[in-house]
């Protein structure tokens, strides 16, 4: 009877409070990308401090994942802005659409540079996306085309001979982080669009699609990806987890490995590591910023316009993000690592999104 | 000699040497794992114990009315929002004149950290006739700078790899030789919620949502576990296949890995409840069915050791069955369940992985102050340290397992405490 009347009374309480839950929240609430989180977390802090909104709550959850909840619906209980380290997807927009999140505000932030470094004290490391993919896929293709092998290669020089005889071993993200996505897609399929049939599996997918054969263009858009995408499982690539942290102290201890991680890792390391050139283009803030460097990609935050002025401070939040200060040339973010927007583009930005410019996607 | 006794004292060294043998291996494992622990220790204390000292600059600040455009009469919301980074930045060229160059300028400027404006807008705050005038103030030192003062940067390095420059270097000293750098303890760990900025970061939002994650915990396990486990002991009948599945279950579900219990949560509490993510709320409603099981088990086992002849006496003294439970096998039992709390509560303060389903492993500057209001555990706090790319970060990241550390330590204390007190024998 006892335990009757407690799971009755506990039902009862957790019904009471439900109703009460959704009345009113009074901070902001940010989910989205770990790569734009450590910007978001600051923008969130200093919000919080100068003005007397209450801090943001910024959760990491990855890009996918954020838009996933971002888009669950509209009601006040969803996450009001999502963090993204690529552009929102047709699908996407689609599912937000379907749960009736019809006003997305989209803000462009800046960029992102992906490093591959290995220790100070090691020699020099010049690398085409070409070599890093050779190095790193599961299978290459072999000399005669259509034809894929198993990756035989052991050692740098096996790949390209002007690299050192030094074996491959690479530290870098696990699947399931936002670098290995960007990593994939900007680095390993960069080199992998080197090879012409290989490319042409992407062509071909895609006159596939625009002559209606939609299992055609899926089959062959798999293929390419297979083909680009999967990473060798022999030992060569380590996965080191989600901590960049530690990939940079066991570059530390091993001069013959290298790393993949975010730039502002190396920034905050460089007396520790220092990042290879790839396509001859050293990694640099300037070369990021302008885009020569091969391995960056764009970061942005998506705000839900129906949340503002339901949740206090949103406008102000986009605004305190925007401004010259945070995402500036020498804003407090670009001392995080932020790569910002060109001065132009940024100013174009900024009214945008603190005029809450309804999201258009481009067909593609 | 006969031949059995010579055999027998052949037996006998073997018998011995196995002995010995034995024993050895026993004091290796011991002195193994004393050894694991004791690196463990040694490196999380040395990583960690200079994160309780944090270095202090002092500076002359003129509070100039002109510059910040405010002055004694002005109103709460015109000295809240008054430019008091101008002032600081003042001080600091006043200080050393001769920096040129943007990138010096913005090094000079961090120097202190990004909080001194907001300080010093406190203190204004609290006392307006500070306005006009000039006083020294102690502000927190840059995380670069911090680092230095503890060796953590050599000045060997090449200037150019290093995060402190030659010509900040050159600062520091002109402060050290003025005595206007102090290390000092660092009470803003234990002052401050989380924060980027590793000078400014502290434990207390972590504490604090640990502390709310655990209360509801508590006060929803105890009683539901406790209850259970009488039940079960005491009035469930005896095989029964009803009671064999549950006892079945109830063991069954102590060794799913947690965060099966924060995929539930997710669905069952936020999806369908509507509870909000990053609560202590939620968080202590997951840990609460993880830890139901062990204090269930722990509670049973310490109630099946309550002696029979107690409650015989009792039932033959006239006393009915809830009369028995309550006045003598509870009472009784007590130190067992209590023990079996802690050791659940403990496990429950240590976890991560189901929080991370249910949205607790998210950035919370706020110090919580309810059980409704957004917040991470201590676990998680580690976790989000030691993933920020601020080296600064790195001997914090430990400072918080010490931290942690001492709370599961005085748990278990409290709970040999409690056993202490109130075991009795029979």
């Amino acid at each position: 009877m006892k335990r009757l009347s407690l799971l009755i009374t506990m039902a009862l309480v957790t019904g009471a409070t439900t109703s009460s839950f959704a009345a009113g929240r009074t901070h902001i609430e940010i989910v989205g990308s770990s790569t734009v989180y450590p910007f978001s977390t600051v923008v969130a802090e200093i919000f919080g401090k100068k003005t007397t909104f209450k801090t943001p709550k910024v959760e990491s959850t990855g890009s996918g994942g954020g838009f996933k909840l971002f888009c669950a619906g509209g009601g006040i209980d969803t996450p009001d802005i999502t963090n993204s380290s690529r552009r929102i997807k047709k699908s996407e927009v689609e599912q937000c659409a379907a749960n009736g999140v019809n006003a997305i505000t989209e803000v462009h932030i800046g960029f992102d540079g992906i490093t591959i470094a290995n220790a100070k004290k090691a020699p020099d490391f010049k690398l085409t996306r070409r070599d890093i993919f050779l190095a790193l896929v599961k299978e290459v293709p072999s000399k005669k085309d259509g034809e894929l092998i198993a990756n035989p290669y052991k050692t740098w020089q096996d790949v390209n001979s002007a690299l050192p005889a030094t074996k491959i071993e690479v530290l870098g993200p696990p699947p399931t982080s936002g670098t290995r996505d960007a990593f994939a897609e900007l680095a390993l399929e960069g080199g992998c669009k080197t090879f012409d049939w290989i490319k042409q599996l992407k062509t071909d997918s895609k006159a596939a699609k625009q002559a209606g054969d939609k299992a055609k263009a899926t089959t062959l858009k798999n293929k390419y990806k297979t083909i680009c995408h999967t990473v060798r499982e022999d030992g060569a690539y380590i996965e080191a987890g989600e901590n960049d942290n530690l990939i940079v102290q066991k570059l530390d201890k091993n001069p013959a490995a290298l790393g993949i991680f975010g730039f502002s890792f190396l920034e905050q390391n460089s007396d520790k590591v220092k990042g290879a050139a790839i396509d001859g283009v050293a990694i640099s803030f300037e070369s990021i910023a302008d885009g020569t460097y091969p391995i960056s990609r764009p970061l942005y935050f998506y705000v839900k316009n129906d949340h503002v002025g339901k949740v206090p401070g949103i406008k102000e939040f986009i605004a305190e993000f925007t401004h010259d200060d945070a995402w500036g040339d020498d804003g407090y973010l670009t001392e995080k690592g932020l790569i910002p927007l060109e001065p132009a583009k940024r100013k174009a930005m900024a009214t945008s999104a603190q005029g809450l410019a309804l999201l258009k996607l481009d067909a593609e | 000699m006969s031949e059995t006794t010579k055999k027998i004292q052949q037996g006998l060294k073997k018998r011995y040497a196995r002995e010995k043998r034995f024993r050895f291996f026993g004091l290796l494992s011991i002195l193994i794992s004393f050894t694991f622990l004791l690196v463990l220790l040694t490196t999380i204390s040395s990583k960690g114990l200079p994160a309780f000292q944090q270095t202090y600059i002092k500076l002359d600040v003129l509070l100039d009315e002109d510059v910040l455009g405010v002055n004694k009469t002005s109103e709460h919301q015109a000295l809240f929002a008054a430019n008091y980074g101008k002032v600081i930045k003042n001080s600091l060229k006043t200080m050393f004149p001769n920096v040129k160059g943007r990138k010096q300028k913005r090094a000079l400027k961090n120097l202190v950290s990004k909080s001194a404006a907001y300080d010093l807008r406190d203190e204004v705050i609290k006392n307006p006739d500070l306005l006009g005038t000039t006083r020294s103030f102690w502000f927190l030192a840059k995380d670069d700078i911090d680092m230095f003062m503890k060796g953590k940067i050599d000045r060997n390095v090449p200037e150019a790899d290093r995060r402190i420059k030659d010509y900040q270097l050159l600062w520091i000293e002109q402060l050290m030789t003025e005595e206007r750098l102090e290390k000092r303890f660092n009470t803003v760990l234990f002052s401050a919620g989380d924060s980027r900025e590793p000078e400014q970061a502290g434990l207390k939002g972590a504490v604090m949502g640990s502390l709310f994650t655990m209360l509801v915990t508590f006060f929803l396990s105890f009683p539901i576990a406790v209850a259970a486990a009488a039940y079960l002991e005491e009035f469930a009948p005896q095989n029964n296949r009803w009671v064999d599945m549950i006892e079945i279950n109830i063991n069954n579900l102590a060794a799913v890995p947690s965060i099966v219990f924060g995929l539930l949560g997710l669905a069952v509490y936020i999806s369908f409840f509507g509870i909000p993510r990053s609560t202590p709320l939620i968080g202590g409603l997951v840990l609460a069915l993880m830890s139901l099981p062990t204090i269930i088990i722990a509670s049973r086992a310490a109630i099946k050791s309550v002696p029979s002849s107690i409650k015989e006496a009792a039932v033959g003294l006239g006393a009915s069955p809830i009369q028995v439970l309550f006045q003598h096998t509870l009472p009784l039992a007590m130190p067992g369940i209590l023990t079996g709390t802690i050791i659940g509560m403990a496990q429950a303060l240590g976890e991560t992985a189901p929080l991370l389903m249910i949205g607790m492993v998210a950035f919370v500057a706020e110090v919580p102050s309810g059980v409704m209001d957004p917040s991470t555990v201590m676990p998680v706090q580690i976790y989000l340290w030691s993933d920020s790319p601020e080296r600064a970060f790195t001997e914090r990241t430990s400072a918080a397992i010490m931290v942690l550390l001492g709370f599961l330590v005085l748990m278990n204390l409290f709970a040999i405490m409690l056993r202490k007190k109130f075991e009795r024998h029979w």
